[in-house]
């Protein structure tokens, strides 16, 4: 037994005009401050106001948000009492507006609190959420995970619930034609990965396979496109498709170890979440190896590689990622993103702890054991191909 | 040699199990907390049993079956009806996709379980280190 999750999906040039048929009193938009400058904030509160509903504003949402930046923004909504949380902008502002959501209901679970285990939150009862994503990356306005920073012991909290899937997904590409080439390669990245370790983990399942073989096309065919030229839209509108779409197939499969170790070394060293886990990718994909050689095949086709005879397709394609990833200047390993190798060895337990501690480990085809995972950063940072 | 799922004997053959595993040493090196693995009686199996795991970085300080469930008070409470119980058991389905689907409930301190979710799933594998027969 196992569920299919995820949230109404409203797409496509205008769709953010949807918000002028919801109904309600007050939403709390949750948003950054650069969210703000760009315009897009007014332009969600016209359209809510057309629908005769007013809006208070929390801005404060940092990149990798923090555990007091929900408080914070939790005690506004106390004071305010919304009945609709819209959250705008990128994966760390749908993140905050989640966690701040599930404890403005439910204000006896503390954020850290949140796991997959309980099955009753009963969320939906004083407000209702809505998500517009203005990158393509995270899918996190469809899914129901989230990815807090707890600054104190300095990791990465993955939270999961089926509950706190938004109630609508707002995927409105005209949103993300703003946004600069490096953030548009880096969530990209970050879009490759879900549908790749949402296709490969044991928890893959019937319905979540063709989503993520289907973002991985809009990917490979529309990311380097989106990169070069921000404003065809055509690229623009496929990407923001392709990350709605890889993390509706993520999210009911769950990930793998690109994610255990990015969010691991994204923490410690400040690295932009698709950027980290990206990097990981093709490390990944060797380290898993064999043991999903079958699905690599299934990728490959899909993607219109072509396997020579004799080769693994899993090759094949970790040369496909490593040559898309430097047409849109990724880097390659962990030392082309200029961090010291001192700074590097002195994390190394860090990581280490933190990579075993994380959940996306349990899906993962192969786990590694602490020996290995330190290897695997070692190989990574000196770029060289897993071959343990 | 097989063992009936429920006695001493097999509760004894998981803490060596634990004794031996490497994984689970390593997975639950932080873990701090005793539990009650609660086997509840369902429509193929009438009785029910209570096994306690005293667990302890990465270590099984005791483990035994108990017979009255006011004997300890443990930080956490698996329960679940015999035959979900027996699906792990038997591999045919993964023990945390139970607990997120609620056939398996969870009682605790869920901040750790969510800190080392590994230490969980290498509890379970050392469950299934060794043969297990069940009571028909």
């Amino acid at each position: 037994m196992w569920y299919f999750v995820a949230p109404q999906v409203v797409f496509g040039q205008d769709a953010l005009s949807h918000l002028a048929q919801l109904k309600g009193k007050l939403a709390f938009i949750v948003t950054d401050k650069n969210i703000v400058k760009l315009g897009i904030v007014d332009k969600v509160k016209e359209q809510l106001s057309q629908a005769g509903i007013g809006a208070t504003v929390f801005d404060e949402v940092e990149p990798d948000p923090s555990l007091q930046t929900v408080e914070k923004g939790v005690a506004l909504m106390n004071s305010c009492a919304p009945d609709l949380v819209v959250a705008v902008g990128g994966g760390s502002v749908m993140d905050a507006a989640k966690a701040m959501r599930v404890q403005y209901e439910r204000p006896d679970i503390r954020p850290e609190e949140i796991n997959p285990f309980i099955s009753d939150l009963g969320l939906g009862r004083k407000c209702k959420l809505v998500c517009i994503s203005t990158t393509s990356g995270t899918g996190a306005e469809a899914t129901f995970a989230i990815v807090l920073t707890d600054t104190t012991d300095q990791r990465k909290l993955s939270l999961i619930n089926r509950e706190i899937v938004p109630d609508i997904a707002i995927v409105d590409p005209e949103l993300a034609r703003g946004m600069p080439p490096q953030i548009t390669a880096d969530t990209g990245m970050d879009v490759l990965t879900h549908a790749v370790e949402g296709f490969i983990c044991t928890w893959k399942n019937d319905f979540t396979d063709g989503l993520c073989l289907k973002a991985l096309q809009l990917v490979f065919q529309y990311l380097p496109r989106a990169v070069r030229d921000g404003n065809d839209m055509e690229a623009r509108e496929k990407m923001h498709n392709a990350a709605c779409i890889a993390g509706i197939g993520f999210i009911n499969a769950l990930t793998a170890m690109a994610h255990a170790a990015g969010h691991s070394w994204g923490a410690l060293f400040h690295i932009p979440h698709g950027r980290a886990v990206g990097l990981f990718l093709p490390y990944t994909i060797e380290f898993i190896g064999e043991a999903r050689e079958e699905l690599w095949s299934e990728i490959a086709y899909a993607i219109k590689l072509r396997v020579p005879e004799g080769e693994r397709a899993g090759k094949v394609l970790v040369q496909a990622i490593r040559e898309l990833a430097r047409n849109i200047n990724q880097p390659l390993n962990i030392k082309e993103t200029g961090i010291p190798s001192e700074s590097f060895q002195k994390a190394i337990p860090k990581l280490i702890d933190n990579v075993m501690a994380d959940g996306s480990l349990i899906v993962s085809p192969r786990i590694p054991d602490a020996t290995e995972a330190e290897k695997f950063f070692q190989y990574a940072y000196e770029g060289k191909s897993i071959d343990f | 040699m097989a063992i009936l799922f429920g006695t001493q004997e097999w509760v004894d053959a998981l803490k060596d199990a634990l004794k031996k595993s490497q994984a689970y040493k390593e997975a639950a090196k932080n873990w701090e907390g005793d539990l009650y693995i609660i086997v509840e009686p369902d429509a193929a199996y009438k009785n029910r049993h209570i096994l306690y795991l005293d667990l302890w970085h990465g270590e099984c300080r005791e483990a035994r079956v108990i017979t009255d469930e006011n004997e300890k008070s443990p930080k956490y409470r698996i329960s679940g009806p015999f035959t979900s119980m027996k699906q792990i058991l038997d591999k045919k389905v993964d023990p945390v996709q139970s607990m997120m689907t609620g056939k398996i409930k969870v009682k605790g301190d869920m901040a750790q379980i969510m800190k080392m979710p590994r230490a969980a799933v290498e509890l379970v594998n050392c469950m299934t280190a060794f043969e297990t027969v069940f009571p028909s």
